[in-house]
């Protein structure tokens, strides 16, 4: 399909044409905090913003959502449903990573039997990304096998001296460029040269990371039990706090409660983002099968580096975008257990 | 019936029976609406029954999938939800969706099997429905054998049934235990584990054990010592549960969910995953 190109200038046009028929999401600035909010005018958008707080993944699998609602009667119960309503809307400015990260989550929900919560959101989303141009020391994307150079979506952006090119990769994609592609230009061989360039310099810089050759090797879902009984756990998780905020801010952590709310007129079920990192995630009325903090970590890991991978021809549930690296209270994250229980002499 | 397509929203069961099996199980008779059953199952599957506002929760279905007329749930009372339960009324509206999981292999592995069940406590709610099931189709299966205890004889579940119907039917043989002695009991006494060691079977048999977890694993090590192959015994698995469809995550074990992989598992494919039930 045809690159098209827009000087950064003529950026906010862009944006309100597309704004005008449906919800627009760009990572942008509020309170010292970038994330994916709703545009606006007024709205102090943040392009260069490598990797926004909490990920995109709220956008498809919000933090909570409305299932069904319960009258009740007497003995007699009535369900209605009124799930929250899905419109039309577009993510632009989204990391290789986070792109990735939403492979990962259709693989859960898009599985027999389908989320169709989750179903109708990916529908009717179309995802814009954005090639990284200056990745952190706490990204290791390659190591899954990621470009950040070349990032997947439905339409795919480089910002290179002031000039965003803008290239549709899916049907979608192209019905979107069709209706803001009058404000732009057709991209050339000099402009397709010019990304090329970029791509290159970004691998450059790439390769110079710290963790740009982080080894995956021994983690291909099979060594399981190996891995499970590691006495390297305990070390690892020591200090860990269970606050699960790690989860929280990941793009591919997809475990849900399900809870009810009873506001007196009816009762409300309702969906929200769980924490394996929780104690009371596993409990039941005669106790948990997990009971120290040792249990509830090695499932995290295990199940993003293992498990996964062992029910998803080899992809894995982490896409290195580095978020809990940066988060965690007491600086323990997965590229520490990669190292500690990695290579080719596994646990 | 359904109009959606969304696993997670459940449809409206009523509650046609109630009856009182032991001082804190009851069994619940559920239809639809219409008088009918919500779902068609197989052995040893569940159903995630609620009472809005109170909480939704996995049960095995007890009653035989032969059974047209209705479900039926026997539920210990062990917490918030199941405290609910137990005080409905015959006319009370749940809901119900389902079914969840994998049954026992009745229509291939166990077919041509002996079979051996042996259950403890409420673990004779998944079994209910699997020897119901095997009763109705008696001449696919060998021979029956069943081991039953409790911690006393009020605690037996479907005692009165297993009396005057399995203990009346020519190959099966029912053995009823209880843990301690008690006036009006003169069967067996003693732990189930070491009762199935006493009675030696055969071990040709196909078995399957549900109870407690250390009920378990304390029967099948005495399975074993009597030559018993973990390939030959089966058993069910119990984890806390939202979905039931192996999305939210809280069943994973493993690279299994129980709610979609399980609840049966074969004890060889236990030995494959991280003790952690
Ligand atoms: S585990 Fe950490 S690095 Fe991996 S995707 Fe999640 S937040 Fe990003
Ligand atoms: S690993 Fe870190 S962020 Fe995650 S739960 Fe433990 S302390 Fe919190
Ligand atoms: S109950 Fe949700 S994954 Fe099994």
């Amino acid at each position: 399909m045809m690159m098209y190109k827009i000087n950064v200038d003529r950026l906010p046009e862009l944006y309100a044409k597309m704004a005008e028929s449906r919800a627009l999401y760009l990572p942008i600035e509020k309170n010292d905090q970038v994330e994916f909010h709703p545009w606006n005018a007024d709205a102090c958008v943040r392009l260069d913003k490598l990797n926004t707080a909490k990920s995109a993944k709220d956008l498809f699998f919000p933090q909570t959502e409305n299932l069904m609602k319960f009258k009740m009667q007497g003995k007699n119960i009535s369900i209605e449903e009124n799930r929250d309503p899905v419109e039309p809307f577009v993510l632009f400015g989204v990391r290789a990573c986070d792109v990735r990260s939403f492979d990962v989550l259709d693989k859960v929900f898009l599985a027999d039997p389908v989320d169709t919560f989750y179903q109708s959101r990916r529908e009717n989303g179309v995802v814009i990304s954005m090639a990284c141009h200056e990745p952190e020391e706490t990204c290791f994307c390659h190591a899954f096998g990621i470009d950040a150079a070349d990032p997947a979506g439905d339409i795919s952006c480089w910002m290179v001296e002031g000039t965003l090119y803008w290239k549709p990769l899916t049907e979608k994609g192209q019905a979107l460029t069709e209706t803001v592609s009058a404000l732009m230009e057709q991209a050339g061989d000099q402009d397709q040269a010019k990304v090329e360039e970029s791509q290159k310099a970004l691998h450059a810089v790439m390769e110079k990371l710290p963790l740009y050759d982080l080894d995956l090797t021994g983690f291909d879902g099979d060594h399981l039990l190996e891995k499970f009984n590691s006495e390297k756990w305990a070390k690892l998780s020591e200090a860990c706090l269970g606050c699960g905020s790690c989860t929280f801010v990941c793009p591919t952590c997809q475990c849900y409660d399900i809870r009810d709310y009873d506001n007196g007129h009816g009762v409300q079920r309702y969906r929200c983002w769980d924490s394996c990192m929780y104690s009371d995630f596993t409990m039941m009325a005669h106790g948990t099968p997990r009971k120290t903090q040792l249990e509830k970590f090695r499932q995290r890991f295990m199940h993003k580096l293992v498990y996964f991978p062992s029910n998803n021809d080899g992809m894995y549930s982490c896409v290195g975008c580095g978020r809990c690296l940066t988060k965690c209270p007491i600086s323990m994250n997965i590229v520490k257990v990669i190292k500690a229980l990695g290579g080719e002499n596994h646990a | 019936m359904r109009e959606t397509m969304e696993a997670l929203i459940p449809t409206i069961g009523v509650v046609t029976d109630v009856r009182v099996d032991t001082p804190d199980v009851k069994t619940f008779r559920v239809n639809s609406l219409d008088g009918g059953i919500p779902f068609d199952h197989m052995p040893g599957q569940c159903a995630m029954l609620s009472i809005p506002g109170v909480g939704e929760a996995m049960f095995s279905i007890t009653s035989s999938p032969t059974n047209k007329e209705y479900k039926e749930f026997s539920i210990k009372k062990c917490g918030c939800l199941t405290d609910w339960l137990h005080q409905m009324e015959v006319g009370q509206q749940i809901t119900i969706r389902g079914p969840y999981g994998h049954a026992f292999p009745v229509d291939t592995e166990f077919v041509g099997k002996d079979l051996l069940f042996i259950a403890g406590g409420i673990g004779l709610a998944p079994l209910h429905s699997v020897i119901n099931y095997c009763r109705h189709y008696r001449d696919r299966y060998g021979s029956i054998d069943i081991v039953y205890g409790s911690r006393s004889k009020d605690d037996l579940v479907d005692y009165q049934e297993i009396l005057n119907e399995w203990c009346t039917e020519e190959g099966i043989n029912v053995y009823l235990t209880i843990d301690r002695p008690q006036e009006g009991w003169d069967g067996h006494v003693g732990f189930v584990p070491n009762y199935v060691k006493e009675l030696n079977f055969d071990v040709n048999k196909t078995a399957v054990i549900c109870g407690p977890p250390i009920m378990i694993k304390f029967t099948l090590a005495g399975l074993q010592e009597l030559g018993f192959e973990k390939t030959q015994v089966y058993t069910t698995m119990e984890l806390r549960m939202k979905c039931g469809i192996g999305k939210c995550g809280r069943c994973n074990i493993g690279d299994k969910y129980v709610c979609k992989d399980g609840p049966v598992f074969r004890c060889d494919q236990l030995d494959e995953l991280p003790n952690e039930y």
